[in-house]
Parts: C-alpha cells; structure tokens; sequence
C-alpha cells in the first residue's frame, strides 16, 4: 500500500529534493479522503458571523443540519446567527421546485425575527433543479424592506474558494447603501477575521488604541448597518486573504479604497499589521502610539515567549490549514519559540502562496496541497512530528499517533490572534506537547 | 442566549425548519458501513457532504472518521458521476486498500440520475475492483427522510450484498443492534454470550469508532463485522432486530431471502424493553437466564426503589431519534415520572402510534410529534416548563435559557464524554442512566435549596 495517490504526485513536494511546481488550484483526486469542503462550506462560514442577520440555507436539511453553530465565532450583541433554518427540501419540492418553500421561508422568518437583512443559500440540489433564487430574493425584498440576497454557494461549483468569492459578492451588494453622518479620515474595515474565540474584539481595541476608528468588521462580530457603511472607510485590512481577498478588490474597484493584506498570527506579523496600517494614515502620532503600543505588547509577550522557548526550542511541528496564508505566520511564531515547521499543507493554498511557503521552509520540509489522513499520518510519522496544528478532522488523527495538537481553526477556544492570541498559542502548544499522556502508551 | 430568538407565541410554518432535531441520509450511511470491519465508506457526491459528516462523526466520536467521496464537479453534475466513481475505485483500492467499499448517494448524485449499481458492475468488468474486493451500495437521497432512514438503508444493503447463506441452519442468531453507541452494541453482544448465544452482530461499530490509544493510527481499527461472517447470517436461527426505524428493513429483507425469522423488538433502553429483549433471547438458549443477568436487573429495580421520591411526577421533555424515543420514554414512565413533550425530527406515524401505546394512559397529557424540531421543543416549553430536558448537545441551548437539568442523550454529543465508552442499553445501561438523571435532577435540587435546606442526605 503506498501513500500518494499517482494523481497526487505533484501536490506533495519537499523542499531541496524536487523540482518545486505544485499542482494547486484543482479538484481533488476522486476517491481521496479529502479533508476539504466544498463551495457552500466557504460562503456559510464567512457570512455566518454576521449575527443580525437571518441566515436561510435553501436545501435538504443536512447543509443547515452540519452547520449549527459549529464555528466559534461570538457576537457582542445578537445571536441569530447561531440559530439553524433550513427550508429542509423534500422529495416533491425537487421534483416541483422550491422557490415557493424558500418565499415562505424567508417571509415567516423575516416576521418572526425581523432580521436587518437575510441571506439565501444556494446548495448542491438547488442548484441542480435551477432554482431561480435571485428572483426570490427580490420578491421579499420587495415586500419586506430589507436586503435579500442570495448566495450562490452550490456545493459542487468549485471548491471553498469559491464559496468565499460567491459570500464576498453577497456583501459586496450592500456595501455603499447607508452613509454615516459623518466620515472619519482615519478608519478602516477589517476583513477576514471571524471573532472566534474574540479575536475581532481583541485586534479592534488595538485600533482604537491607535486611533484608528473601525468602520465595519466583516464578518467576525459583523452588523448589517456597519457593512453597509464599509465604503466609507479609507483603508481595507484584510486577514485571511483567501476568504475576503475578493471583496477588498471589488471595494476598491468601485469604491477606491486601497487594501493591504496583513496576519494577526504571531507577535512580528501583529506588529507589522499595526504599523503598516498607521503608516497608511502618514499621521505621526498615530506611528508613535502604534510604536509604542507595539514595543509594549511585545516586551510582555516576549516575556512569556523566553520562559516556554527552552522547553520547546527543537520540537517538530506539522501545519495543515485551509488557507496557505496562515501557514506563513505560524511558521514565523513556531519559529519563534524555537520550534521547526517540517510539514506544512493547506486544503485550498494557490501557487504563489506555495512558492512563498517554501522560501520560508526550511530543507526537507514537506509541502503538500489537499492533503489526506494517510500522508498526513505518514509525513507526521516521518518527520518525528511533536505537534500537529490543524482543524477538527487532524485532532483525532494526530491524538491516535501520539502526537500533541493546536486546533487554529474554527475549535480554537482560545483567541489566538494578536499578542494575546500569541500568549495563548504558546500556552496551549506547550501544554499538549508536554502532556503526561503521551508517556502512559509508549 | 437563543431565548430572545425564539418567541414564545407558538405560530403556524408551512415553509421551514429551525433547529432540525435530525440530518440528512447519507451520515447515518457511513455510521453504519463503520460496524463493516475493514469498510471504507465511500460518497458519491460533491466533496462538502463527506468533509461534513466526517467533521460530524469526529465530533461525536472524538475518533478519526475515515470516508472517501467522488469529488463531484460541474461537469460531473451535468455529464454524471461515473467517470468520477470509476476512478475513486481506482484510487480507493490502489491507495487505502480496503476489503470492502460501501457506497453511500447524494441529493446530488440521486437527482443527476447516476445508477450506482450499473456503475459498480462496469468497475468490476473493467477490473478497477481487485479479485477478493467487495463494493456496495446504498441509495441515499438527502432530501428523503433523515439520518435514520440512511442509516436503515445501509443496514439493509449490508444484510442483501454482503449477506449470503448455505441453507445448512447454524446455532447461531443475528443481531441488528439499531443505530446505538459502540458501547451500547459491545453490551449487548456481552448479554448475548451471558445467554450462551453465538450471535452475528451488524453493524457493529464497537471496536472501530472507540479504538484504544496505543500510539498508532489504524486506518481500519479491529472492530466491525467481517466478511465471513456476513456471509453466513443467512444460516442463523433467527434474526433479532432492535430499533423498528433503524433495523426492521434489513432483517424483513433476510427473512424474505434467507428465510430467517426476525423478531423486531424496541431497543433495549430501561427495563422492560431490556426484559423483552432477554425474553426473546431466551427460547434461542440452551440456558436458563443466567443469575448474573438476574442480578444486573434487580440492582437497577432496586435503585429505582430507593430513589423514587426524587422521580415522582417529574416533568421531561425529549427530542431525538424515533427508536430511542420510544424506548426511553416507556423506561421515564417506569421511573414514575411525566415525559410530557416528545420531538423527533424523523418522519414517521408508526412513531406516534408506539408513542400512543406507551404514553396514552399513563401520560395523557403529553404532546407528541414527528417531523419537527428543537424550536418547536423550547415553544413548548417555554409555555409549560419541565422539570429535566433529555436530548443531544443542542438541547444546552434551552436547557440554559429555561435553566432546566439536561442528561445528554442521542446524536451527535459534541460537548461531553461517556457516551461511546458507557452503555445505556441493558439493565447495567438502564443504570448508569438513571445514574445520569439522578444526578442533574440531585445537582438542581442542591444549588436551588435554601441553606437550611439543603441537605446531606437525599
């Protein structure tokens, strides 16, 4: 039995050894254990955390059913958003269609709730039996005065990516549709962080510290009224850069607001996002503060960083994310600590994020693209792993070789961003790698 | 938290669902090709539904839940998914080397029209299914049923593919255990050999979704029920089926080819379900009922005695699985106490009428209903309140709002252990849930009590 697939042969690479060109950006070998999701997955989970809104997934009631609440992501005020509505279609709505169920649907919600704006969402099924959701939604918006939009996230029409373009498009329709009283110079949007765990809150009040007022943050912690008014900030910072890459282009297509792409993983790239950000406005001050705050965030930080690192200094760590661009900051603050990236993998990463990844990889690191168990367990075994950092399906498999683990993805239950986040990180890689249990079966 | 959300008026709606107390087919499919040792599932669909119901089952289980998919793309969703099953195969055979491949559909697939049969039939002509290989299938369509109905169907599909027989009758019976825990299903064999019974058991997920910590990961861990022994559940005696909306398919459809009579009993949950299960244990056995079960039986009538002030007229509400439902609703009464709010989110009037049978005379007032969810369970609630909410992890969000005592029951539990490690099935199961209900419904009674009240001896 080997381990790769023969269609996999180039989405599996260790740097020094091959000639690098990964074969990213396609569909997954049919028949692999894929750990990846699919179009709907990506819309649902980044304009789930928009919490004032209703959130109707158009479909059989597994895709509402598997995405209850499952993502950590908080709201400072209200809940919607971690409630499940599905127009749960059945056998006669796909032979006669849905449209109708999905009306009523949005209409009784609409009432019973009185949301600030709905999405519809576009599955699998819909999609086959042509559901025309776009007139739905216009006929409620017609009737109950809100923003009704549909997602067009039909599972099979390309991988989470795409699920991100088609949620990026959805907000992009309200954005520039409510002008505040007044318009503040020095403010931004942030994009691309999902409050999980409170992350949003914590790299907000950095802002604030600067003085940098925050217009919308889309989506972790989001409102309707905030994204609405987004176009009327002067800078897009974007985190994540795969799930809202796209929107920061259309905001800026249409709207002339520069975006830069920035990480909150890690003490260097939360300080390089801060600075850059204040050096965006050329307001000196606002540097000074930034400097300032900076310099401090980092001295306490460090503290804890020189106390871990030599217990840590020479572990392995394995990385496999969904988007390659946190892969770069957690090979930064692995670093850090002293500890080696020797595995490093995303479900959905694109080629220049791969050419990036292997600059910063030291020789012999495996890099792969739409992995699966079989070469995750297998390269982890290999490279004499320490840690796995990963999502929900990794936890297990690495807990079943004996492996210590860091969920980064939606199960993360401490906020792991910022120089905060940074101290959390350290304290939970360090508690799982040194855990007792690893000595109780070997 | 969700309180603000949900209104109490209770109105009438025609057009959706709020927080579903089921899911779609195919995770009860792959649950139920996990109890087939050395199984991979497999499902013929977009990729999102496999990432979906591994991330589900992982949740619950806290094990690593392997299952392969077709991968389905636009063009497959237009041209079909055979070009993509065909090569899965390939590739699931060449690379993960499993003895047997349980196929599983999609809304996807089944709306496309992709005949999985006719597809497996070509693999094997083409020799894409290596000699001593075996793939089934199932048909799962999401938008038919719940996670019930998959689950029945791959039992079912298990029983006639993988099912064969010599006409030679064995000392042997079948056992369908329903879609229980792996605890649950490794109790009950226990009982089975206690009674001195040669049984087949499938599915049987214990040893496969509980695997031991040893430091290495077995893609295909010792558990499930293996291929020979399928191949002779067409010679037992008799057929045992627990749970009439998860194994009564199967075992109707052996009896019809294999001439095994089947008995379709509740699951045994609580005592007197566990008592016909014993009961038509008994005549298959050579032994008397062995003390040691006499014994397990009376320990739990025994603490149901000493206990029962703390039971008495309590009020629960419930919401799960239509087998479960049953069974544990007959076992609350037996406790004296009031299930009076019963919610499953599976289609079924077979449901209500057991439901009747068991509650009409003893708890006239309870309200009972299939096909609907957990919103409609807090409504209820909100208007009457209960004393003890008994259902899976999405039951802590009313159980916070309404601050009732919660014992979690069902699937998925996303936010505790004990459920794949202790049995609820059996007299010692019976136990160790009275167990769990004692002690929230003791835990409420010591944080409300006033000081003077509060007392160290309950």
């Amino acid at each position: 039995m080997g381990t790769i697939l023969k269609e996999r042969k180039q989405q599996v690479f260790r740097k020094g050894e091959d000639a690098f060109a990964m074969a990213c950006e396609r569909n997954s070998a049919a028949g692999s254990i894929s750990q990846r999701a699919c179009v709907f997955c990506g819309s649902r989970v980044v304009l789930y955390p928009i919490a004032d809104a209703l959130h109707v997934v158009h479909g059989p009631i597994g895709c509402a059913a598997y995405t209850w609440d499952i993502r950590g992501a908080l709201s400072s005020g209200p809940e919607l958003h971690r409630m499940s509505f599905s127009t749960d279609l059945q056998e006669r709505d796909v032979i006669y269609g849905g449209e109708k169920k999905l009306y009523h649907a949005l209409c009784e919600l609409i009432d019973m709730h009185s949301p600030k704006a709905a999405f519809a969402y576009a599955t699998c099924i819909t999609g086959i039996i042509g559901d025309d959701i776009d007139a739905v939604c216009r006929q409620v918006e017609a009737v109950k005065n809100i923003p009704v939009l549909a997602v067009h996230s039909e599972g099979f029409n390309g991988t989470k990516r795409d699920g991100y373009r088609a949620a990026c498009e959805a907000i992009f329709k309200i954005v520039g549709t409510k002008t505040p009283p007044e318009v503040n110079k020095y403010s931004i949007n942030i994009l691309g962080d999902f409050n999980i765990a409170g992350e949003t809150w914590i790299i907000r009040d950095y802002y604030k510290k600067m003085g940098v007022k925050v217009v919308a943050t889309i989506t972790g912690d989001g409102r309707i009224a905030d994204i609405q008014q987004a176009h009327t900030a002067s800078l897009n910072v974007v985190q994540c850069s795969g799930s809202m890459l796209h929107l920061a282009k259309l905001m800026e297509a249409k709207y002339n607001i520069p975006f830069i792409r920035v990480s909150y993983i890690g003490i260097e790239d939360t300080s390089e996002a801060l600075l850059e950000v204040a050096r965006f406005f050329k307001d000196e001050a606002m540097i000074q503060r930034t400097l300032c705050l900076a310099a401090e965030a980092t001295h306490k930080t460090m503290s804890l960083v020189k106390k871990y690192r030599p217990g840590l200094a020479g572990k392995r760590a394995a990385v496999y994310v969904g988007g390659a661009f946190k892969a770069f900051s957690l090979i930064k603050a692995l670093r850090m600590l002293g500890m080696e990236v020797v595995v490093v993998g995303s479900q959905t990463g694109q080629a220049d994020d791969y050419k990036r990844l292997r600059s910063m990889c030291d020789e012999g690191t495996v890099i792969l693209d739409d992995s699966n168990p079989v070469e995750l367990a297998a390269f982890s075994l290999e490279k004499k792993v320490d840690i796995f950092i990963g999502g929900v399906k990794e936890r297990p498999l690495a807990y079943k070789l004996g492996i210590a683990f860091c969920d980064h993805n939606h199960e993360r239950k401490n906020a792991l961003a910022g120089y905060e986040g940074m101290e959390n990180f350290i304290k939970e890689v360090y508690a799982s790698i040194m855990s007792p249990v690893w000595k109780l079966f070997r | 938290m969700l309180l603000r959300h949900t209104p109490k008026e209770i109105t009438p709606r025609a057009a959706l669902t709020i927080n579903p107390a089921k899911t779609c087919q195919p995770i009860g499919a792959i649950y139920a090709s996990l109890g087939i040792h050395k199984c991979l599932p497999h499902s013929h669909g977009a990729q999102g539904c496999c990432a979906y119901h591994r991330s589900a089952l992982t949740r619950h289980y806290k094990e690593p839940i392997m299952a392969s998919t077709s991968s389905f793309t636009e063009g497959s969703s237009v041209f079909g998914g055979q070009a993509n099953l065909l090569q899965a195969l390939n590739n699931i055979f060449t690379i993960y080397n499993p003895d047997i491949v349980a196929i599983h559909t999609t809304c996807l697939s089944e709306t496309i029209g992709d005949d999985v049969p006719q597809i497996i039939s070509k693999a094997y002509e083409e020799g894409k299914i290596p000699k001593d290989k075996v793939v089934i299938s199932t048909s799962t369509p999401s938008y038919v049923g719940s996670h019930i109905t998959g689950f029945s169907n791959m039992v079912k599909s298990m029983a006639m593919q993988l099912g064969g027989g010599s006409s030679c009758k064995k000392d042997q019976i079948n056992i369908i255990p329903g879609w229980v825990e792996p605890a649950d299903m490794r109790e009950i064999k226990r009982l089975c050999r206690e009674m001195g019974l040669n049984t087949i058991m499938f599915p049987d997920t214990s040893g496969v979704v509980d695997s031991p910590q040893t430091g290495k990961f077995n893609m295909y861990p010792q558990g499930g029920v293996r291929l020979d022994e399928m191949q002779r559940i067409g010679d037992s005696e008799a057929t045992i089926a627990l749970g009439k909306f998860t194994s009564q398919a199967a075992a109707e459809a052996l009896d019809a080819k294999y001439k095994v009579p089947c008995e379709i009993l509740d699951l045994p949950i609580g005592l007197r379900a566990t008592d016909r299960f014993i009961n038509t244990l008994r005549p298959h056995s050579r032994l008397k009922v062995p003390e040691s079960i006499n014994y397990e039986r009376g320990r739990l009538v025994d603490m149901i005695t000493d206990m029962q002030q703390y039971l008495a007229g309590k009020r629960v509400a419930l919401f799960g699985d239509p087998d479960q439902l049953i069974s544990l609703s007959e076992f609350l009464v037996d406790l004296d106490m009031r299930p009076v709010y019963v919610i499953t989110g599976t289609r079924g009037k077979k449901f209500l009428r057991h439901m009747q049978e068991i509650l009409g005379e003893a708890v006239p007032e309870a309200k009972v209903q299939h096909a609907k969810d957990a919103f409609l369970l807090h409504q209820w609630i909100k208007n009457e309140p209960v004393d003890l909410l008994i259902g899976n992890s999405y039951g802590k969000y009313i159980a916070r709002d309404e601050d009732i005592p919660f014992v979690r029951y069902g699937f998925p539990i996303t936010d505790r252990v004990g459920h794949t490690y202790f049995p609820s099935v059996g007299y010692q199961g019976g136990s160790q849930l009275l167990e769990r209900i004692l002690g929230v419904l003791l835990d409420r009674q010591d944080r409300d009590a006033p000081e003077e009240g509060f007392e160290l001896v309950m």
